[in-house]
C-alpha cells in the first residue's frame, strides 16, 4: 500500500474518532459523578443543528461551536433538573432527551437541509497542513486538537485536582460526600452541564467538519457508541482515547472497503459493523479477569438529601 | 411564601393516576406557548394535534390502526420496565419479527390456506423473541448491559432489512424497486368492511386486556409485580434474577415481533425499506404514560396515536413540520417524569407565618 493512501486512511480514522471521543469524555465525567445520562445522542443532534445554523447565519464556525456548546448544555440542564432536582428516573429521562433531541433538531434543521457553510481554516501554515506526510500531524480541524487537549485535561482534573477528587467521591458514595458537607446535587449539575457542552461540540463536529452539512439524524447512533465507549474504557480517560481510535477505525472501514472496491460482503453488513463491533467489544471486556465492576458505585442512583 | 417537598409515607395512588393527565395537559399548554414563540400557530397546533383526531369521527379508524402496534409493544416492554430490565431495542425486535413473518410469507407465496397467516404471526413472535434473546444472553451470561446491546441491535436490524429488500427478497416482478412481493390474500390480515381497520387492531386491544387479567390475577403477574417493587424480596422468594431478565426480554421481544408482523400483513401488505418508523421508541413513552399497567397503556396508546394522526393533520392544515409530533411526544414524557415527584412527595406551601411558628 502506498504511503499517501495510508496517511489518508489514518486521517479519516482520526476524523471519525474525534466526535465519539468528545462525547464520551463528557459522559465519562457525568458518570464519574454518579449520573447516567443516556441522552448523549439527543444532545449531539441539538449541538449539530445549532452549530450549523449559527455558522450558516454568522459565517463563523467558531461562533457555531460555541453556540453548539451552549445548546448542548441547555439540553443537559433539562435532564439535570428532572433527574437531580426532581429525582426522576435517569434511564427514562435520558431516553426522553434523545427523543426530544431528534424532534427538535429536525424541526430547527428543516430550513438548512442541503445548504453549505464556511468551514474552519487550518491553524497551521499550509506548508505543514498540506504536506504529504506532515499533514498526518497538522492537517486536522482545530476541534481534533481540542479533543486531545480535553482528554489530557479531564485525566488531570480527575486524578490530580481537588474538585476532581470531590467529583469522584460524589460518584462513589453520595451519602458520605454529603455528610462531609459537599453539595452532591451541585457537583452533579456541573458534571451534567459539562457532559452537555461536550456532546454539543461532538454533534457540531459532524455538521461543521466531517460532512459538513445538515441532515436529519446526522449522528446516526454515534451518541450510543460513545456511551458504550465509556464502559469499554472502564471510566479511564487514557483508555477512552485508545478506544475512540479503535472504534473510529471500525467505523471508517466501510468507507475504505468501498473505496478499494471490496465487494465480498454486502455494503449493509459493513454499515452494521460499528454496532456489531460495539456489542462484541462489550461482550469481550466483560470476560476480563478483573470482572469486579469498575463503574462508579452510585451510578444512576438518585440522591435526595434529607433536609 | 415557600414551596416545600415532604416525603409521603407511601406513594400516592391518586397522584399515580392523575400525573399522566397533568402531563398531557401541561404538554398542550407549554406546547402552545413554545410553538407560538418560535413563529408557528401554537394554539392551532395543539387543536389540530390533540383535538381534531378525537372530535372528527372520520379519524377514529386511523387512531385504532396507529394505537394497535404502540399498545402491543408497550405491553411487552412494561413487564421488563417493572422489573428494571431496560429493553430499549423494541424497534429492532419489531423489525426482526416482521422480517421473520415476511420470510414465511415469501416461502408460502402462491399457496393458499387458513394456516398461512397464523404461521406468519407465530414466526413474528418467535423472530422478536430470538432477537431479544441476544441481549438477554449477553446480560445473563456476560453481564453486558442490555440498554446498549438492545439498542445496537436495532441499527443492525435496519441494515438487515435494507439488505434483504435490495437483494435476496426483492420482488422479482417489482421493476427493481427495493421491496418484497405483495402478500397474497392468504397472507394479509382481513379488514372490517371497507374500513382501514384490520384484524390486528381488535387483537391488540384484546391482548392488552388479557395482559391486564394475567398481571392482576395470576401468580405469574404477582411475581412480576414483586420483582419490580422489591427485588430483594423476590430473590428470597426464589425468583431468580436471570429468569427475570430472560422473561422480560422474551416477552418484550415477542410482543414487538407480533406488532411487526401485524403491520406488514396489515397496513403495508408487503415488506418495504421504509418499514421502521420509530414505533418501538414511541412505545417506551406509551409504557410510562400508561403507568406500566395494561389498561393505562391502552389509554396512553390512544393518546400517542392521536398525536401521530393529529401531527399529520397539522402538517396539511396549518403547515406544522412533521418533527413537531416528536417534540410533543417527548414533552409528554418529560412532564410525566417531572410530575412523578408528586407521587412520592407532598407539595406543601409554607407561608411566613407558619415558618415563624415552626421556629
Amino acid at each position: 500500500m502506498n504511503e499517501t493512501i495510508f496517511i489518508s486512511i489514518l486521517m479519516t480514522v482520526v476524523g471519525a474518532s474525534t466526535p465519539i471521543l468528545l462525547a464520551a469524555l463528557g459522559e465519562l465525567v457525568v458518570e464519574k459523578s454518579g449520573v447516567l445520562n443516556l441522552g448523549v445522542e439527543g444532545m449531539m443532534l441539538i449541538g449539530a443543528v445549532t452549530g450549523f445554523a449559527v455558522t450558516s447565519v454568522s459565517g463563523s464556525p467558531l461562533l457555531g461551536v460555541l453556540a453548539a456548546m451552549i445548546a448542548g448544555t441547555l439540553a443537559a440542564m433539562i435532564f439535570g433538573y428532572l433527574t437531580l432536582s426532581l429525582t426522576a428516573n435517569q434511564v427514562a429521562t435520558g431516553l426522553a432527551l434523545t427523543i426530544f433531541g431528534i424532534g427538535l433538531s429536525s424541526l430547527v434543521g428543516e430550513g438548512y437541509v442541503g445548504k453549505t457553510v464556511d468551514i474552519f481554516d487550518s491553524i497551521f501554515p499550509a506548508a505543514l497542513a498540506e504536506h504529504s506526510f506532515l499533514r498526518v500531524l497538522f492537517g486536522y480541524s482545530p476541534v481534533v486538537y481540542f479533543s486531545i487537549f480535553m482528554t489530557v485535561a479531564v485525566a488531570w482534573f480527575l486524578k490530580s485536582t481537588r474538585p476532581g477528587l470531590i467529583l469522584r467521591a460524589v460518584g462513589e458514595s453520595d451519602s458520605s460526600a454529603h455528610s462531609i458537607g459537599y453539595s452532591v446535587i451541585g457537583v452533579r449539575y456541573a458534571a451534567v452541564a459539562f457532559g452537555g457542552a461536550m456532546a454539543g461540540i461532538a454533534g457540531c463536529y459532524y455538521s461543521l467538519v466531517l460532512t459538513p452539512m445538515w441532515a436529519e439524524q446526522l449522528t446516526a447512533g454515534r451518541g450510543w457508541i460513545a456511551l458504550a465507549l465509556v464502559v469499554f474504557a472502564a471510566w479511564r480517560p487514557g483508555r477512552l482515547l485508545l478506544g475512540a481510535y479503535l472504534f473510529g477505525a471500525v467505523m471508517t472501514f466501510e468507507l475504505h472497503a468501498k473505496a478499494a472496491g471490496f465487494s465480498l460482503v454486502a455494503p449493509e453488513f459493513l454499515a452494521a459493523m460499528p454496532y456489531l463491533a460495539t456489542i462484541l467489544v462489550l461482550a469481550l471486556i466483560s470476560l476480563r479477569k478483573s470482572s469486579g465492576s469498575q463503574a462508579p458505585a452510585s451510578l444512576a442512583k438518585p440522591f435526595k438529601p434529607s433536609t | 411564601m415557600l414551596l416545600n417537598l415532604e416525603l409521603r409515607r407511601e406513594p400516592s395512588r391518586s397522584m399515580l393516576y392523575l400525573t399522566p393527565v397533568i402531563a398531557v395537559l401541561l404538554t398542550m399548554i407549554v406546547g402552545a406557548i413554545v410553538f407560538t414563540l418560535i413563529g408557528y400557530d401554537g394554539p392551532g397546533a395543539v387543536r389540530e394535534i390533540f383535538l381534531t383526531p378525537v372530535l372528527d369521527t372520520n379519524y377514529w379508524q386511523d387512531l385504532g390502526v396507529k394505537a394497535a402496534p404502540l399498545i402491543l409493544i408497550a405491553i411487552g416492554l412494561s413487564v421488563g420496565f417493572r422489573a428494571n430490565v431496560w429493553n430499549i431495542g423494541a424497534e429492532g425486535q419489531y423489525i426482526f419479527g416482521a422480517l421473520a413473518g415476511t420470510g414465511v410469507a415469501l416461502a408460502t407465496w402462491g399457496m393458499e390456506g387458513w394456516w398461512i397467516l397464523p404461521l406468519m404471526c407465530l414466526a413474528g413472535v418467535i423472530g422478536g423473541m430470538v432477537y431479544a434473546a441476544i441481549p438477554a444472553f449477553l446480560r445473563t451470561r456476560l453481564r453486558v448491559n442490555e440498554i446498549l446491546t438492545s439498542l445496537m441491535m436495532t441499527y443492525v436490524a435496519i441494515q438487515l432489512l435494507n439488505y434483504l429488500m435490495r437483494g435476496p427478497w426483492k420482488d422479482p416482478e417489482g421493476f427493481n424497486f427495493p421491496q418484497s412481493r405483495l402478500f397474497t390474500e392468504s397472507q394479509t390480515l382481513p379488514y372490517f368492511g371497507d374500513t382501514i381497520v384490520h384484524l390486528g387492531v381488535p387483537l391488540a386491544f384484546l391482548l392488552a386486556i388479557v395482559a391486564w387479567f394475567v398481571m392482576a390475577k395470576s401468580v405469574f403477574g404477582f411475581q412480576i409485580r414483586v420483582v419490580g417493587a422489591a427485588p430483594h424480596a423476590a430473590r428470597y422468594g426464589g425468583f431468580n434474577a436471570n429468569t427475570t431478565v430472560w422473561m422480560s426480554l422474551l416477552i418484550g421481544g415477542g410482543f414487538a415481533g407480533l406488532a411487526g408482523i401485524f403491520e406488514t400483513a396489515g397496513p403495508y401488505g408487503q415488506m418495504v425499506p421504509q418499514f421502521p418508523t420509530g414505533y418501538g421508541f414511541t412505545a417506551i413513552i406509551v409504557a410510562f404514560l400508561g403507568r406500566l399497567q395494561p389498561l393505562g397503556i391502552i389509554l396512553a396508546g390512544i393518546i400517542l396515536a392521536i398525536s401521530y394522526v393529529g401531527g399529520e393533520i397539522a402538517q396539511t392544515t396549518i403547515g406544522l413540520p412533521n418533527a413537531a409530533t416528536g417534540i410533543f411526544q417527548a414533552m409528554m414524557l418529560f412532564f410525566l417524569l417531572a410530575t412523578d415527584i408528586l407521587v412520592r412527595y407532598r407539595l406543601r406551601i409554607v407561608t411566613p407565618a407558619k415558618l415563624e411558628r415552626a421556629s
